[in-house]
Order: C-alpha cells, then structure tokens, then sequence
C-alpha cells in the first residue's frame, strides 16, 4: 500500500533520521518530490537511508555514472532532488555510509555547506535590495512609505538566517573533522 | 623519482583496494573483501570507494577491465605501478612496526 505524507525538512540530517524511523516502523520511502514523501510497505527495518549532494545534477554524465556504480553495488537510489539523492540499502547486507573515512566526509560537508552558503547569500542579497527601498523613504526621497519593500525585507533576512543555522552544525563537523585529520586518517 | 607526495603513506582504504585488486574485482566485491580482510574492521563506504577508485584510475595504479560474467559491471586490476607502490607501502609498514617493537620492547613485554 501507498502512503503519502506531506512534510517540508529544511535540515537533510534530521530528514535523513526521519526517513530511517519510518524505515524502522515499515514504511520504506520510494519516491520524493517538495514536500511530498511516498512510502511503501516494508519489513520493519529493512532498508537504511541516506541522503546525499551531489556535485552536479543527476542527470550530468558523471553523477549518472556515480549513480549506476552505486546500483551495482547494491545501493537504490529511490528519488532525486535538485542536486540531492535518496539513497536505500538492505540493512540485511550490512551497515551503511555512504562516506568511511575522513576526507570523503569532509568533502561531502564541504558540498553541502557551500549549498546552503549560496542560498543564504541569494536570500541576504535580496533583502539588502528591498532594505534599500526602506531606507529610501528613511531619508524621505519617497513619498509612501515601502511596505511591500519591508515585508519582503523582514522574510528575506529570515530565510537568510534560517540557512546561516542550517550551515552552522555542518560547518562545526568540518572542523571536528580536519582536527582530527591531523593525528588519524 | 617519484615526486615527494608519491612517498607519503598510503590510507588503509586505498592499500586494502589495492591489495584486493591483485584479481579482477567489481566495487562490491571490493567492498566485501576489504571488510573480509580486515576481520570486519574496514567497512568501505560506495562513495568513499567510486571517489578511490577514480584517483587511482587516474593516477595508472588500477585499470578497469572487461568482466567475465555480467558485461555491464566493471572491473578493476592492479597495475605494476600499483603492485610497486603496495610494495613501497610494505616496507614502509615493516619500518613502523621495526621501530615501535623495538622501543616499546614489542608485545610480550
């Protein structure tokens, strides 16, 4: 049976998480699109999730190689997102991380970090326009006073910050990372 | 002479894929011998090993090879440049292990 829920993650750990409790109580994801998870019955546990962005989009010749040596290797990859994948593994065949030693998961923080930097930067742009607006009709050389300007500007600064907190705990684990690159690999 | 990053160690991933590969080898296969090998300790992760795998394409130490059975899965081999740079990770293990029996009077003591 098929069920659907609608849910909107901003944080891919935590969705990463979630994907695996539903895993756990039988419902194995096996199609993603915004917002809007597909899941199927399975045996309770039987697949391990993980989410992954990559370098390019999908559809770009070497992400399509990645991804075929990926299912060659008994990796599924149930559902792709802009430049993210959903990958699912028997947890009968073992355990499962995409990434095992330090540099391969420092480069894949690295990735995802400058992700969420460009966006933050998109969204601070934006607001510092709409902000520009505002501070026009400060220094009164607009009659009316920009209230689309200003509410755009307020949205804007929050999304920007919503993408500094999500980059935060990344950031932190590269650098947990690098530190203990310098005495094991 | 290889340059000097040529003669640095080499990561437990990349010397257990490469001691792996002295037969012809798909990914997961390598993946299960190294965890095999290492008693179950090294678990290689798919992305870990497509992104070693491509560096030592690069570099000569591997090259894929046609599989025997399913065509549509490739496989890896050992090169002689490869053979030689486990050779050179051999010795330099053997250095390590020389020099911490004999300051920590080995494990006996």
């Amino acid at each position: 049976m098929k069920h659907i829920v609608r849910k909107p993650y901003w944080d891919y750990l935590k969705e990463e998480q979630w994907l695996n409790e539903m895993s756990a109580r039988g419902f194995a994801l096996t199609d993603y699109s915004w917002c809007r998870y597909v899941f199927a019955d399975a045996e309770p546990g039987e697949y391990i999730y993980r989410i992954e962005l990559l370098e390019h989009w999908p559809t770009h010749p070497e992400s399509m190689a990645y991804i075929r040596f990926l299912e060659e290797n008994g990796v599924e990859c149930v559902a792709t997102y802009m430049r993210w994948i959903y990958l699912r593994k028997k947890a009968s065949e073992g355990s499962f991380d995409v990434y095992t030693d330090i540099d391969s998961k420092i480069k894949h923080y690295q990735r995802v970090n400058a992700f969420f930097t460009v966006l933050m930067c998109l969204e601070f742009g934006a607001a510092l326009i709409n902000v520009a607006g505002v501070l026009a009709f400060v220094l009164s050389s607009e009659p009316e006073f920009p209230t689309v300007n200003a509410i755009c500007a307020g949205l804007l600064i929050v999304l920007g910050l919503i993408f500094v907190k999500l980059g935060s705990p990344i950031r932190k684990m590269i650098r947990r990372l690098k530190k203990e690159k310098t005495i094991r690999e | 002479m290889p340059e000097s990053s040529e003669r640095g160690a080499l990561t437990e991933a990349v010397y257990y894929i490469l001691l792996s590969l002295y037969s012809a080898m798909h990914g997961y296969g390598i993946m299960q011998n190294v965890k095999d090998l290492s008693n179950g300790r090294v678990e290689l992760g798919p992305g870990t090993l497509y992104g070693a795998l491509n560096t030592l394409l690069t570099k000569d130490w591997i090259k894929a090879v046609k599989s025997e059975g399913d065509s549509r899965k490739k496989e890896y081999l050992i090169t002689d440049t490869g053979k030689e740079m486990v050779q050179n990770e051999i010795d330099r293990l053997e250095e390590l292990i020389a020099n911490g029996r004999k300051i920590t009077g080995g494990a006996l003591s």
